[in-house]
């Protein structure tokens, strides 16, 4: 059993650092769709990957969200990503797969894979 | 729905909807009686018996933009199709509670799958709300309030980097032994 005791020792350590995160400090927004459409498609083992690839990159700039459904069903998992001052970046037929391009690529080095998004799709 | 797991995401998804600040969601494995049963319970905006009634219609929805609302329809057929059923309570200001039972051993029963995913992704995604699971299997049962984790951790926000990753083995680890190696 994991312990309250650890929780509040994290909770300490993070409270000492100078720059906790603030809202103020969030550049980028990932937004999953989990609407039932997108969880039936497989959202939340997207969603899950990239909490996993924001923490092993320490990105603690960027939130990850969840939206309802847009309409696009047939298109789900869908994903937006909002990076500050830039236009919305809406990724379809998302995997667990594709999640670490997306945020090697777009989120870190601002170049949004254009073959995973909604542009693409003829 | 791929596995019940995504159904728990799913429903726990109506109660906030539906404004609830404390969402309880338990999964009940009992296999003596060859049963799974699966329990959201919020303090939510409820409904009316007139829609409780018509809420398992597929054409039911509380959207606006759209006539279609799959989640609860989708619960009971799978729970129907395992020799299960589906219940609901609700009390307009009170709250709502869903019940589904499955029988455990059916063939038409979806895996249980990523049980803990599916509790991480709610605390995280929403880390304003309170939720207390429940897994209880077989008797051994094990509780997550976020209430507790939210007062042990203020004022950092439940979807803290750190913080939810704490919750998130917790979760896993907790599971996997109350599973004991045993696949649903």
């Amino acid at each position: 059993m994991k312990s309250l005791a650890e929780l509040q020792a994290i909770r300490n350590r993070m409270l000492e650092q100078v720059n906790m995160r603030k809202d103020d400090n969030i550049d980028t927004r990932v937004v999953v769709g989990m609407a039932t459409c997108g969880i039936a498609a497989g959202a939340r083992p997207v969603m899950l990957e990239f909490v996993e690839e924001l923490k092993r990159r320490g990105l603690d700039n960027v939130t990850v969200a969840q939206t309802g459904c847009i309409g696009m069903c047939r298109l789900e998992p869908i994903v937006e990503v909002y990076v500050k001052d830039q236009e919305k970046v809406t990724y379809i037929h998302m995997t667990p797969e594709k999640v670490a391009r997306v945020v090697n690529d777009h989120i870190v080095n601002g170049r949004p894979v254009d073959e995973y998004t909604i542009g693409a799709q003829g | 729905m791929r596995e019940l797991a995504d159904n728990i995401m799913d429903i726990a998804q109506n109660s906030i909807s539906a404004g609830a600040s404390l969402t309880e969601v338990n999964v009940k494995v009992s296999q003596q009686d060859n049963l799974i049963t699966l329990t959201f319970r919020d303090n939510g905006c409820g409904m009316s018996a007139e829609m409780v009634k018509s809420v398992t219609e597929p054409f039911t929805t509380t959207r606006k933009t759209r006539k279609v609302g799959l989640g609860l329809p989708l619960l009971q057929q799978t729970a129907m199709m395992t020799g299960g059923e589906m219940k609901i309570e609700s009390q307009v200001g009170k709250g709502t509670c869903v019940t589904a039972s499955f029988g455990s051993d059916h063939i038409d029963r979806p895996p249980m799958g990523d049980v803990a995913g599916a509790w991480f992704s709610l605390v995280v995604m929403n880390p304003d709300t309170d939720f207390l699971f429940q897994y209880d299997f077989d008797g051994k049962v094990f509780t997550f309030d976020t209430r507790e984790i939210r007062a042990a951790v203020d004022p950092l926000p439940l979807n803290h980097m750190e913080i939810s990753a704490w919750i998130k083995d917790c979760m896993y680890q907790e599971i996997k032994e109350l599973h004991g190696g045993i696949v649903l």
